[in-house]
């Protein structure tokens, strides 16, 4: 029974993979063959310009937008988590809103400014719409692990004569540490993700990996759109398993993969 | 949760630390997500900007509410979302009680749970093609078997009238994150509640209805009504997966919204304000709903 189990949610979780692993090395794939002539033509699609520009905007945005977010949302997360203050309750809501509510359906109705401003059609468009679903995200996250922070270590530091700046290296970071990270980590896997903003404000011409992606799909060579999910998907994976151990369902970190 | 509020002597006035601290994600919210919605609301009622101003009109609204095709997309979005969550919420509170039960394997199978979290959902679309459409890996092994002579034979499991394949990517995706908040849940000292109730008499029926429902449902109603938000706001599968026709809310208004002719765009916006306010009721319920339960 235990072991029905078992191999039941194994299959449910990996059999989808195997398609995919499949087409991304066929060949010759034609319908009823459960297995493919095996060819390198999909791999070697992954050395051509048009994928290696898509991973360099991909990582440029995602980089960005895990930099800048974590940046804003750990300050809004140091307010939330460490002060009592008028209001708090509702910056906390104001903050669980984007989280909620589908974030397509409010940049429609900015789009015109990024036209209007510049911004669209650029990467910098592309980063600051990006922030939207991120920078929430990263301040719940941040506010739970500034709650869990001693301030009296901190006063103990400046009572001891540390600076501001000794103070937030040797005190404040490696207290926060594992929650900064964590949303770092996130902040990067939902714009790596993101498709629909991107399109919206990148105008198509802001080629991000998931762009690259939909077009593979809609031209129909499956074993091209196979290849690359492979590469989409890889950088996901291994950072989650490096950092599982962080990972514990109860910190409100787990949020982000019911974003991703 | 307990503030460790402390009265610390600084240089800045406290009110001040905490605005400049707030100020950046605030703007952010403010003025990319609260004036996005401002803005999709006023350029449903007719404001275009930079544009010379008409009066305003609830003609978008009209028209989507007398459309059978948006009526068709709203009840299309919602059956994907209810039966996503649902079976998202069924299966994944199965996976968690499955691996509490383990013993030497528990580790390696909560590992297994986070394979699939991190995967985006346009890629979780690919692998659902290529599981199920008619000439996918599905309908190959069925025809090994004899079951089926042609892709035609097969069901049609993606772009279906239903939602399947939709759903299909959804369920993948989201049983294994309603697993591990769930999973988590469990993991919090409930073992030893169980224990103390079995050692003082408790029936499993008691044990379940007093000590592993009250511990589970939070978990599980926070994890759902994330599950359902997303599905029903979510771009990329249904367009992935669905039809062209009737497409879900999100699909229909991104349609509306590259349409060339401009008149269509207030119709774009009245179904992005439209999802948008499906989903906040749908919290909103959730939230009196829980605060009722637990009353």
């Amino acid at each position: 029974m235990r072991r029905l189990g078992a191999g039941v949610l194994v299959a449910f979780l990996l059999v989808p993979l195997l398609p995919l692993l499949l087409w991304a090395v066929a060949g010759d794939f034609r319908y009823p063959a459960v297995m493919p002539a095996f060819s390198d033509r999909g791999l070697r699609l992954l050395g051509e310009p048009a994928v290696r520009s898509a991973v360099g905007t991909s990582l440029l945005i995602a980089l960005t937008v895990a930099v800048l977010a974590t940046l804003i949302g750990a300050a809004a997360g140091r307010a939330i988590g460490l002060y009592a203050f008028p209001g708090r309750r509702g910056v906390q809501l104001l903050l669980l809103a984007p989280v909620i509510v589908p974030t397509l359906a409010v940049t429609l109705g900015i789009q015109v400014y990024f036209i209007r401003y510049g911004l669209a059609d650029s990467v910098a468009g592309v980063v600051l719409v990006q922030l939207i679903p991120t920078v929430p995200y990263v301040s719940l996250v941040m506010a739970a692990s500034f709650a869990g922070l001693d301030v009296d270590i901190e006063d103990a530091g400046r009572v001891l004569g540390a600076g501001p700046v000794r103070r937030l290296v040797h005190v404040t970071l490696p207290a926060v540490a594992p929650g900064l990270a964590v949303a770092a980590l996130f902040a990067f896997l939902i714009s790596w993700s993101e498709y629909i903003l991107t399109l919206l404000i990148g105008g198509g011409t802001v080629r991000t990996l998931p762009l690259l992606l939909f077009a593979l799909i809609g031209s129909a060579d499956l074993t091209a759109a196979a290849a690359l999910s492979l590469v989409i998907a890889a950088p996901p994976v291994l950072l989650v398993g490096l950092t599982a151990r962080f990972l514990t369902g109860a910190s409100p970190a787990v949020v982000g993969f019911g974003r991703l | 949760m307990a503030l460790g509020v402390a009265t610390r002597p600084s240089r800045l006035p406290r009110g001040l630390r905490v605005a400049l601290l707030l100020a950046p994600a605030l703007t952010v919210v403010v003025v990319l997500f609260g004036g996005g919605f401002v803005q999709a609301v006023a350029q449903s009622i007719g404001y275009q900007p930079f544009l010379p101003a008409r009066g305003p009109s609830l003609d978008a609204y009209r028209t989507v509410w007398a459309d059978p095709a948006v009526r068709a997309s709203v009840g299309i979005t919602l059956r994907v979302a209810t039966v996503s969550t649902l079976a998202a919420a069924v299966l994944g509170v199965a996976a968690a009680l499955f691996v509490r039960s383990l013993c030497r394997t528990r580790r390696a199978f909560a590992a297994l749970l986070q394979v699939t979290l991190p995967l985006p959902h346009a890629v979780a679309a690919l692998a659902m093609i290529l599981l199920l459409s008619q000439s996918g890996a599905l309908s190959r092994a069925v025809s090994t078997l004899g079951w089926v002579d042609a892709p035609v034979d097969f069901p049609v499991l993606t772009q279906d009238a239903f939602g399947w394949g939709i759903i299909a990517s959804y369920v993948w995706k989201e049983a294994p994150f309603v697993a591990v908040v769930v999973l988590a849940a469990l993991s919090s000292g409930v073992a030893e509640l169980e224990d103390a109730a079995r050692a003082l008499g408790a029936s499993a029926w008691q044990r379940l209805r007093h000590v592993l429902v009250p511990v589970l449902a939070p978990a599980l109603g926070a994890a759902s009504v994330l599950v359902f938000a997303f599905t029903l706001g979510s771009y990329e599968v249904p367009f992935l997966l669905g039809r062209p026709f009737p497409a879900t809310l999100p699909v229909v208004a991104y349609q509306q919204f590259r349409d060339p002719d401009l008149a269509a765009r207030p119709l774009a916006m009245a179904i992005a304000v439209l999802t948008t306010l499906l989903v906040g009721a749908c919290a909103v319920a959730y939230l009196a709903l829980s605060d009722r339960l637990r009353r």
